[in-house]
C-alpha cells in the first residue's frame, strides 16, 4: 500500500447520532469489514463518546478510523471515514447533517426535539449519505427535501406553548440575524 | 399506587426522556397491523414505521417470518399519498429487503414513482429499486435509468448515479450500457452530480489504464466545478502518477500543483497530501505542499490544523529536513486544546528538532499524556524509539520516559510497543541494557498481560545471566513462580533453569527453587520442574547444553513424517533425531511430492531443498528452472520447464547433465509439454564417496521431440515429431546444497560445547566486497547457514564485526562458523570453523577460499 488515497465514492465509513449518555439515537455503519456486529459498533460508539464528550476538539482518530463531531447541548454528532481520509471532506459532511437538523428542528438542537421528529432525521440521514457515498451537502437541500409537511400546516398538533415558543424562537433569530 | 410511580420515575432516567426507549419487537410488530387500515391512517402508520425504523436501527434482528410479514404490510401504505410517510416507506423497503424475502413485489410500485411526475419521489425511489433489482431484473428498468441519470433535477440524477456506482459491485456489464449518459452526467452544472458522475466513470474505466489516461486529460484541462469532485480527480491523477514507470508526463504533476491554488481547502488539502504522499516526489516538488500545510497549522479550524500536522508528521519519517521551516508554527501547536494535534506536533518535532530540543519536548509530552487515545500514545512510543536510535546519548532521558508510561493506565498493543521499544534499545546499546533489564523487572511485577509478561520473563532468562549480577533478577522471575497464572510461572520456571545453567555460583540456589517448582498444581509448570531440575543436577555440561542452552528445534511437521518414516522401517537402532533439526520446513512440500515418486522412495528423508534457479534467460522458448534436493547419500535435481511456444508441443522431455565425478543413475523424463502448463521431470545422481568432490559444476541440455499443433487447439498436426535440443545454464552443486540451516540460541555455548578438536582457522582477503553488510550477506549465503545472536545485523559506522553462523552438514553433522571481519581495502576476514567431524570442518574452510 503506498499511502495514496483510494479513488472512490465510498467515502463515509459511518454517521453516528449519541445522547448526552453515549447511547445510540440513530447510527449507521456503511462498511461491514469495520465492525462485525452491533456489539463491537456499541462498543465503538462507547470509547469515542468517552474520548469526544468532555473536549470540544472536533477531530479525533479511533480504531482505525477519524471521527469529526460536533456537539450541541445532549446531543453530539459523529461523521467517520478511513483513518487517512481527507479530513475537510468528512467535515463538509458534518456540518451539512448538523445544520440539515438544525434547520428541520427550527434551531433547538436538542435530544428531545430531535426523538420527537426522529422520522425526518432518518429521511435527512438517508439524504446525506447512502451506503459510504455522500449524497448531498448542502444543507439547505437536505432540509427542503425532508422537511416539507412543516411547510404545508406547520402547526397541526403543536401545542399552543409550542408555538409560542417556536414563534419567540424565530423571533429571536431573525433578531441575531 | 405508590409501586407504578416509582416505575414511572425509573423509566423516566433509565429512558433519559427517550419515547421509543422501552419500545420491543413484539408489540411494535403486532401494532404494524395499523397499517392494513383503509383509508391509512397516516399519523399512527408514521409514528409506527418509525418505531420499526428506529428498532432496525438500534441493531434489533429481525426473523426472516417476521420481517417479510412487515414488509408485506408495508406494501400497504403505497396508498397514501403522505410525502413523509412514502419516504419512510422506502427506508423501510431498504432497511428490509436484506431479510424479508420476495421483496421483488414493490417492483411496479417503486417504478410508478420513479417515473411518476413528483420529483420528491423520483430520486429516493430509485435509490429504494436499484436496492432491491437483480441484474436480470436491470433490463426491465433499463430505459428509466438513462433518463434518470441525465434528469435535470441534480437529485435525481444523484440519486441514479450513486445507485449505478452500488450496482457495479454486482453487475458491472449493466451499467456499461450507461455509460454514454454518465459522460453527459459530468457536465452537470450540480456539484454533486459531477461527483458521482466522476466517481461511476473512473470505476468502470479503471481496469483500462489508456481510457483513465484520456479522462484523466480531457478533465484536467477543462475546469471541474465541484471540489468533491476535484478530490476525486487528484486521487486518480496520483494514482497514475505513482503507476507511470516510464513514460511520466509531467502535465499531471503540474495539474496537482495547480490544484494547491484552488480557493476550497478541501481541495489544496487534498492537492499537498498527494505531492508529498507520491514517492516519486523528491526533496524539490515538496516545498509548495508544505507552504499549504503550514498555512493550515495556524487555521482556526481544528480540523484544518488536525489534517495538517498529521500529514507532516508522515512527511517527517522521509524528509525530515523538509519540515524544519513549519517547526515554529509546530512548537504553538504544542499547547492546542485538541491534544491529537498536539501529540502529532511533538512527534513531528521530534523527528525534525535537534538533539537539544529532547528534553524540553519530552517535558511537554508527559504533561498531557493521560489524556490521548492509545493510537495517540503509541505514535508517542515510535517517535520515541527512532529517536532513540538516532540519539544515543538521550537514551537515559527516553528510557526514564518510557518507564513512566509503561507504569501508567493503557492497553495491551501500547503496553507491547513499549516494552519492545525498550528492548530495540536494549539490543542497541549495551550500556543501556542492565538500566532497561530493570525498568521490564519492575513493570512485570505488576502486568496484567500474561503474553507480555511471558515474552519479557524470556527476555530475561536471554540477557540476564549475562549481566554483571544474574543473581538480582532472579528475585524477580522467582515471584512470578509464586504469583502468576500457569503459562507466566511455566516461562518463569525455565528462564530459572537458564540461569542454573549459565551461572555455576547459583546453580545450588537454582536447584532449590526448582525443587519447589514441582509441587505446582499445573502440569506443565511440574513437567518442566522436573525436567530441568534432573538435567541441572547431573552437573553434565554436554546435557545442560544441548537440553537447556541449546535445545534442539523441530519442524513439527518433518519431525512427524521422520517418526512415521521410521515406525514403518525394520530397524532397531534408536530413533535419531539430529537429522530433523530444521528451523525451515518449506521443503516440506517438495518431500511430499517426492517420497510419490516411486523411484526415489528408497533415498530416506529429505535433507534440504534449494531456491529455485532459473537455468533459461527470461522471455525465451523454454524456461526451465532447477532445484536441488539434497539427501543423505544422493541428489535430486527437479526441472521445471515451461513451454512458451503455442504452435509446439513437446514430447519425452528430459535434461542430460554431464559433470567430471557424477553419474547419472536414473532420469525421469517429463512425457509431454503442452503450451503453458508446466511440467517437471527429474535426474537422481548419487553424491560421491569423496567428501571433498562433493561441489562441481553440471553442464545441462534440454532435450526433446517436437511436434508442430495448432496453435487455436493445441492439436497436434503431425502424428509424427523431430528430436531437438536446447542448451540450458550450467548448475553447480555448492557447498550450500550441504548444509541446513539451524538455530541456535546460544552461540557461545554451542561452540565451547564443540570444541577445538575439529578446529580449522584460516584468513582470507575478500576485495571484492566494499562494505561489511555485503559480507556478511555473502557469506551467509555462500554457506547456507543460520546467523546467530542477531549477528547478520551490524551497527552503523563499525569497522570490524564478528558473524556467528551455524548449521547442519548433510549427515546430521553439527557446523559452527565464526567469521571475524574488518574492513580495510576490500574486506579481511579470519574464518573458524567447528564442527564434529574433521572432513566437514575442511570442506566449510576450503568451500571460501
Amino acid at each position: 500500500m503506498s499511502g495514496l488515497l483510494e479513488p472512490t465514492l465510498y467515502i463515509i465509513k459511518g454517521i453516528a447520532i449519541l445522547d448526552n449518555d453515549g447511547n445510540r439515537l440513530l447510527a449507521k455503519y456503511y462498511d461491514p469489514s469495520i465492525f462485525s456486529g452491533v456489539k463491537e459498533e456499541r462498543k465503538f460508539e462507547k470509547n469515542l463518546f468517552q474520548k469526544t464528550h468532555r473536549a470540544n476538539a472536533e477531530v479525533i482518530m479511533l480504531d482505525r478510523l477519524t471521527c469529526v463531531y460536533r456537539s450541541n447541548v445532549d446531543l453530539f454528532f459523529y461523521v467517520m471515514g478511513m483513518s487517512y481520509e481527507n479530513e475537510l471532506i468528512l467535515v463538509s459532511v458534518l456540518s451539512c447533517l448538523y445544520d440539515a437538523v438544525s434547520a428541520i428542528l427550527r434551531k433547538n438542537v436538542e435530544k428531545r426535539a430531535l426523538l420527537d421528529n426522529l422520522d425526518l432525521i432518518m429521511l435527512a440521514m438517508d439524504e446525506i449519505c447512502d451506503g459510504g457515498i455522500p449524497l448531498e451537502t448542502d444543507p439547505q437541500v437536505v432540509s427542503q427535501r425532508v422537511a416539507l409537511r412543516m411547510e404545508e400546516s406547520p402547526f397541526n398538533d403543536q401545542t399552543v406553548t409550542q408555538v409560542l415558543q417556536s414563534a419567540r424562537e424565530q423571533l429571536k433569530w431573525s433578531l441575531l440575524k | 399506587m405508590i409501586g407504578s410511580f416509582k416505575q414511572i420515575k425509573k423509566d423516566e432516567e433509565d429512558g433519559g426522556g427517550n419515547p421509543y426507549h422501552s419500545t420491543d419487537k413484539t408489540s411494535v410488530l403486532q401494532e404494524a397491523r395499523v397499517f392494513n387500515e383503509t383509508p391509512v391512517n397516516v399519523k399512527r402508520s408514521t409514528h409506527v414505521l418509525t418505531k420499526i425504523l428506529y428498532l432496525l436501527n438500534q441493531g434489533e434482528t429481525l426473523a426472516t417470518k417476521e420481517a417479510t410479514d412487515a414488509f408485506f404490510a408495508m406494501t400497504k401504505l403505497f396508498q397514501s399519498n403522505d410525502l413523509v410517510l412514502r419516504r419512510l416507506v422506502y427506508l423501510g423497503i431498504k432497511e428490509l429487503c436484506n431479510i424479508a424475502e420476495d421483496t421483488i413485489i414493490v417492483t411496479s410500485s417503486l417504478t410508478k414513482d420513479m417515473t411518476g411526475r413528483e420529483d420528491q419521489y423520483r430520486a429516493p425511489s430509485i435509490r429504494a429499486l436499484c436496492r432491491i433489482t437483480d441484474a436480470s431484473m436491470m433490463q426491465a428498468i433499463d430505459r428509466y435509468m438513462k433518463q434518470a441519470i441525465v434528469d435535470r433535477a441534480p437529485g435525481v440524477s444523484s440519486a441514479a448515479l450513486v445507485s449505478c456506482r452500488h450496482i457495479l459491485k454486482e453487475s458491472p456489464e449493466v451499467v456499461k450500457r450507461w455509460v454514454s449518459e454518465v459522460q453527459e452526467a459530468l457536465s452537470s452544472d450540480c456539484v454533486m452530480v459531477q461527483f458521482h458522475a466522476l466517481g461511476v466513470l473512473h470505476q468502470l474505466r479503471k481496469s483500462d489504464k489508456l481510457a483513465v489516461t484520456k479522462l484523466v486529460s480531457k478533465l484536467t484541462s477543462s475546469s471541474l466545478r465541484s471540489p468533491y469532485a476535484i478530490c476525486l480527480l487528484i486521487r486518480i491523477v496520483a494514482r497514475l502518477i505513482e503507476e507511470d514507470e516510464i513514460g511520466y508526463d509531467s502535465r499531471l504533476s503540474d495539474f496537482l500543483e495547480s490544484m494547491l491554488r484552488h480557493k476550497a481547502e478541501m481541495v489544496t488539502y487534498e492537492a499537498a497530501n498527494a505531492i508529498v504522499t507520491l514517492k516519486r516526489s523528491s526533496a524539490r516538488d515538496l516545498p509548495p505542499a508544505i507552504s499549504v500545510l503550514q498555512l493550515f497549522l495556524s487555521s482556526p479550524k481544528p480540523t484544518l490544523r488536525f489534517a495538517a500536522v498529521r500529514t507532516l508528521s508522515k512527511v517527517a519519517m522521509t524528509h525530515p529536513n523538509a519540515v524544519t521551516a513549519c517547526n515554529l508554527d509546530l512548537e504553538n501547536l504544542i499547547q492546542d486544546v485538541n491534544r491529537s494535534i498536539a501529540t502529532l506536533a511533538i512527534t513531528t518535532l521530534l523527528k525534525t528538532g535537534s538533539e537539544g530540543s529532547v528534553d524540553r519536548l519530552m517535558k511537554s509530552i508527559s504533561s498531557f499524556l493521560n489524556d490521548i487515545s492509545d493510537e495517540f500514545k503509541i505514535v508517542v512510543v515510535e517517535a520515541l524509539r527512532s529517536l532513540a536510535l538516532k540519539y544515543p546519548r538521550k537514551q537515559a532521558v527516553l528510557m526514564g520516559q518510557l518507564a513512566d508510561m509503561l507504569r501508567s493506565e493503557g492497553g495491551l498493543p501500547y503496553k507491547e510497543a513499549i516494552a519492545s521499544t525498550i528492548i530495540t534499545i536494549i539490543e542497541d546499546n549495551p550500556e543501556a541494557k542492565e538500566k532497561g533489564l530493570d525498568h521490564l523487572c519492575e513493570f512485570i511485577e505488576d502486568c496484567e498481560h500474561t503474553t507480555l509478561a511471558v515474552r519479557i520473563i524470556h527476555l530475561l532468562g536471554r540477557e540476564g545471566p549475562r549481566t554483571r549480577q544474574p543473581s538480582r533478577y532472579i528475585r524477580f522471575v522467582y515471584n512470578r513462580v509464586i504469583l502468576e497464572n500457569a503459562a507466566v510461572r511455566a516461562a518463569a520456571v525455565s528462564v530459572l533453569a537458564k540461569f542454573g545453567a549459565q551461572c555455576e555460583g547459583l546453580l545450588p540456589n537454582i536447584l532449590v527453587l526448582l525443587q519447589r517448582c514441582m509441587m505446582d498444581t499445573e502440569d506443565e509448570v511440574r513437567d518442566r520442574a522436573t525436567y530441568y531440575h534432573a538435567i541441572l543436577a547431573t552437573r553434565d555440561s554436554t546435557l545442560i547444553h544441548r537440553y537447556i542452552l541449546n535445545p534442539p528445534q523441530f519442524a513439527l511437521p518433518s519431525l512427524e513424517r521422520a517418526l512415521v518414516q521410521y515406525l514403518q522401517s525394520p530397524a532397531v537402532e534408536p530413533f535419531e533425531t539430529r537429522m530433523e533439526e530444521r528451523v525451515v520446513p518449506t521443503h516440506e512440500k517438495y518431500a511430499e511430492q517426492l517420497s510419490a515418486i516411486p523411484q526415489f522412495a528408497h533415498l530416506g528423508p529429505l535433507f534440504k531443498s534449494s531456491t529455485p534457479v532459473e537455468l533459461t534467460e527470461a522471455e525465451t522458448e523454454y524456461m526451465v528452472r532447477c532445484i536441488k534436493h539434497t539427501f543423505q547419500n544422493h541428489i535430486v535435481l527437479q526441472f521445471d520447464c515451461t513451454n512458451t511456444l503455442n504452435d509446439q508441443l513437446l514430447e519425452s522431455v528430459s535434461v542430460v547433465v554431464d559433470g567430471e565425478g557424477w553419474v547419472v543413475q536414473t532420469s525421469l523424463p517429463c512425457a509431454s509439454l503442452p503450451y503453458s502448463q508446466p511440467g517437471s521431470c527429474y535426474i537422481l545422481l548419487p553424491i560421491p564417496e569423496d567428501i571433498m568432490s562433493t561441489t562441481g559444476t553440471l553442464s545441462a541440455t534440454l532435450k526433446f521431440t517436437v511436434r508442430d499443433c495448432d496453435p487455436a487447439t493445441g492439436e497436434p498436426d503431425t502424428d509424427e515429431g523431430y528430436e531437438d535440443d536446447y542448451t540450458l545454464e550450467d548448475v553447480e552443486i555448492t557447498v550450500a546444497d550441504h548444509v541446513q540451516r539451524a538455530a541456535r540460541s546460544n552461540f557461545a555455548a554451542g561452540w565451547e560445547e564443540l570444541g577445538a578438536t575439529n578446529e580449522l582457522e584460516d584468513t582470507f582477503a575478500l576485495s571484492a566486497m566494499s562494505t561489511l553488510e555485503e559480507a556478511v550477506t555473502q557469506i551467509t549465503q555462500f554457506l547456507g547457514m543460520h546467523p546467530c545472536d542477531r549477528s547478520d545485523r551490524i551497527p552503523e559506522g563499525k569497522s570490524s564485526h564478528t558473524l556467528y553462523l551455524a548449521g547442519t552438514y548433510r549427515g546430521g553433522h553439527e557446523v559452527l562458523v565464526r567469521a571475524k571481519l574488518a574492513l580495510a581495502d576490500g574486506v579481511t576476514m579470519q574464518l573458524t570453523v567447528r564442527s564434529d567431524d574433521p572432513e566437514v570442518s575442511e570442506v566449510i574452510a576450503s568451500a571460501v577460499g
